[in-house]
């Protein structure tokens, strides 16, 4: 523990006799300009999304699995990874029973140790939740959890995400705020924004570098 | 591939890498596109001038409150991120931190580690020392693989592989993957994609960088646009995280700002892809996530910028690289000119509390002093004037106290002699214009030659009457009127 106490010994030293800043964080700068009529919020949503490759549609809170099968079966996909334990992956679980769609349905239901393998290189899509978006910079914001594990947003060549209308925040800052992130986060928290990509090669923009290379996000509207 | 050939040492000084960097083509052209592309790139993100130079003093306040309670924050750090289940680990110098990582590795008997972007790993030079016991240390930034394929370092700190062009790389993936050339960019990263998908799933310890440690919440943030990172710090069963003592904030939402100024000054984004913040290790209930979670917090000569008040403020950058991109002269000469693992005008500022002025002597005045690092910083790191104050330690004599490690290198005691002289001269009336009388008369007698000025500049020769002279004159003239 040397290197710690010499580490704060010489900081301490270099502070001696200055005060602390007080904290004059003016919340303003970062929640004014970045402010919306709640009927526009998913329209910025949208275009930033967009803007950066990503598929966004509006689907109602009954027949989204619908909408997922079509995604699924044009790609010409042969499964889809999700969480059966979820409110979202129960009832794509009874759309998938009620309509047998090809498409095999593999739930994320054990550690990732036990079929690294599979989860890696065999699967075609996956299908999460989120717990809200944020208009400002278009983000989606992930809490993945023991049902929804983190690797489920990450690994597979097509994520789609299903997005409440009704929990879009105006930025960041209100999104903190409403859902009180400062006391007490969960061990990894997201926020993403677009498939993944790369301009690492002549400033070239390239989709799928080494996560999802395509987003669908389904807005959810509430009834 | 597995084996890791040391990175080819950089020959001569500043002064000889400058000239061949200028006479190379190819590479000025990679630069310049690039860096006026992402110049533009900020400038459209920030289309509202108000809004950012509200957002960038915002920003300052927010890095000179963390720095005034530095070590306390520090503290804090540690006890949440323990409570949270992470370990964290405390070094002085770049081998006390490469010890530790190499201790962790071997505890877990790991061989193989998968690397996110960092730049202090990179100042670790831990690739190298990792490579030196038997472990393979994997770059998995596609830019920094591709720098690291090529046994080099990185020519610029948020695009490393910035000064190669597409037919470049793809020989270097013919030449070390076996894959067929291709002038296709997509094609490229698939490449790459594949390559390093498995070592992912191989790797036994990620590696990552941080952007902001949060005291508050115990949280390390990191961004990124490619998902490597997360791959790095998720997937593997261990994940530690290197980074600079000066990278922690007191408050979560004093991220909200910095996150946006960082974005937006670095590639023009108003986020990146991934905003990723993690703040413990896998619950045992969780099915993925690293077992372990450790953080090293690295000083290498961080202490030494910030016993100094006005240095200090170097510590507050926040690693967008935007300085670089409007650098007149880093655009010219490229990141490697530099020779050292921050090029630019924040190498130049950072480097000497690292390895030493007398290491870089040339940095502080690489620089015509135009000061747009300084207008662009988007926590507003007086660059400019730091430099100025460089170029003063780095003429200090072994007398006088120093304010940088090694400083005085281009300490000449006969300069400071005619310095001397000059003084006098200009501040005595009477030597003054015995002066003036020489040199209008015998102006022929001027040196021809004064050192590197007349390189490529006539040499300066007095005229033939003096201002004061004139003047003079002007005066008795008019009063005659
Ligand atoms: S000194 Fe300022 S502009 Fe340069 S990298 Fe650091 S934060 Fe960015």
């Amino acid at each position: 523990m040397n290197a710690r106490n010499n580490i704060l010994n010489k900081l301490r030293a270099g502070l001696s006799g200055a005060t602390p800043r007080p904290d004059d964080f003016d919340e303003r700068l970062v929640t004014e300009p970045w402010q919306y009529a709640p009927e526009d919020r998913i329209g910025r949503l949208r275009s930033l999304m967009e803007a950066v490759h990503t598929e966004v549609h509006t689907v109602g809170s009954k027949d989204w699995p619908k909408t997922v099968a079509g995604i699924l079966s044009r790609r010409n996909l042969n499964n889809l990874l999700y969480a059966p334990e979820t409110d979202h992956g129960k009832q794509l679980g009874e759309h998938w029973q009620a309509t047998e769609p090809t498409i095999e349905l593999v739930a994320y239901d054990r550690p990732v140790e036990e079929w690294k393998d599979t989860l890696f290189w065999g699967v075609d899509a996956s299908i999460t939740g989120t717990v809200g978006g944020i208009a400002a910079t278009g983000s989606l914001v992930l809490w993945p959890d023991r049902h929804e594990p983190r690797l489920m947003s990450l690994l597979p060549p097509l994520h789609i995400a299903l997005l409440r209308a009704s929990q879009v925040e105006d930025n960041l800052y209100t999104m903190m705020q409403r859902h009180n992130w400062s006391s007490g986060l969960p061990t990894n928290a997201l926020l993403i924004s677009g498939p993944s990509k790369t301009a690492d090669i002549e400033q070239v923009l390239a989709y799928g570098a080494h996560g999802p290379k395509e987003l669908v996000v389904l807005v959810i509207e509430d009834e | 591939m597995s084996q890791r050939i040391p990175v080819t040492e950089l020959t001569g000084d500043f002064r000889q890498r400058a000239k061949e960097a200028l006479g190379d083509d190819q590479l000025r052209t990679n630069f310049r596109n690039a860096m006026d592309s992402l110049m533009t790139k900020r400038a459209d993100a920030f289309p509202d001038e108000e809004e950012r130079e509200g957002l960038r003093e915002l920003g300052n306040r927010i890095k000179a409150r963390a720095l005034s309670r530095l070590p306390d924050l520090l503290e804090q750090l540690e006890t949440r991120l323990t409570e949270n289940g992470v370990h964290v680990h405390w070094a002085e110098t770049v081998e006390e931190a490469n010890r530790i990582v190499h201790g962790i590795i071997e505890r877990r008997q790991g061989r193989r580690v998968v690397k996110g972007k960092s730049m202090v790993s990179e100042e670790m030079e831990m690739n190298d020392y990792l490579a030196g016991r038997g472990i393979e240390s994997l770059e998995s930034d596609m830019g920094e693989y591709i720098v690291q394929l090529d046994n080099e370092k990185p020519s610029h700190i948020i695009m490393p592989a910035i000064h190669k062009n597409r037919r470049q790389v793809s020989r270097l993936f013919h030449d070390h993957l076996g894959e067929p050339e291709t002038d296709d960019v997509n094609e490229l990263i698939r490449i790459g994609r594949r390559a390093l998908r498995r070592k992912f799933m191989e790797a036994d310890v990620g590696v990552s960088g941080v952007n902001f440690a949060i005291a508050e919440t115990g949280t390390l943030l990191l961004v990124e646009n490619e998902g490597n990172g997360r791959m790095s710090t998720t997937a593997p069963p261990v994940h530690i995280a290197v980074t600079g003592i000066e990278k922690v904030v007191q408050n979560l939402r004093d991220v909200v700002p910095l996150l946006s100024l960082l974005t937006r000054s670095a590639l023009g984004q108003p986020i990146t892809t991934y905003v990723n913040l993690i703040s413990g290790p896998r619950k045992p209930e969780e099915l993925d996530g690293p077992e372990e979670v450790h953080l090293v917090l690295l000083d290498n000569g961080r202490t030494g910028a910030f016993a100094d008040a006005q240095m200090r403020q170097t510590l507050n950058c926040i690693r967008c690289g935007a300085c670089m991109n409007h650098c007149p002269v880093y655009t010219r000469v490229g990141g490697h000119t530099y020779g050292e693992v921050y090029p630019g005008p924040i190498g130049k500022i950072i480097t000497p509390h690292m390895v030493g002025l007398h290491k870089v002597p040339d940095h502080p005045s690489a620089s015509s002093l135009c000061g747009a690092c300084g207008e662009v910083c988007p926590v507003k790191i007086p660059i400019p004037e730091l430099l100025q104050r460089l170029r003063q330690e780095n003429v200090k004599s072994p007398e006088e106290e120093p304010g940088v490690k090694d400083g005085g290198a281009k300490y000449s005691r006969s300069e400071r002699l005619i310095w001397r002289l000059w003084q006098q001269l200009n501040s005595r009336p009477g030597i003054y214009r015995l002066f003036l009388w020489g040199a209008t008369r015998f102006r022929k007698l001027t040196p021809k030659k004064a050192g590197p000025w007349t390189d490529n500049h006539t040499a300066p020769v007095p005229a033939r009457r003096s201002l004061h002279d004139l003047a003079k004159d002007h005066l008795a003239r008019q009063g005659g009127q």
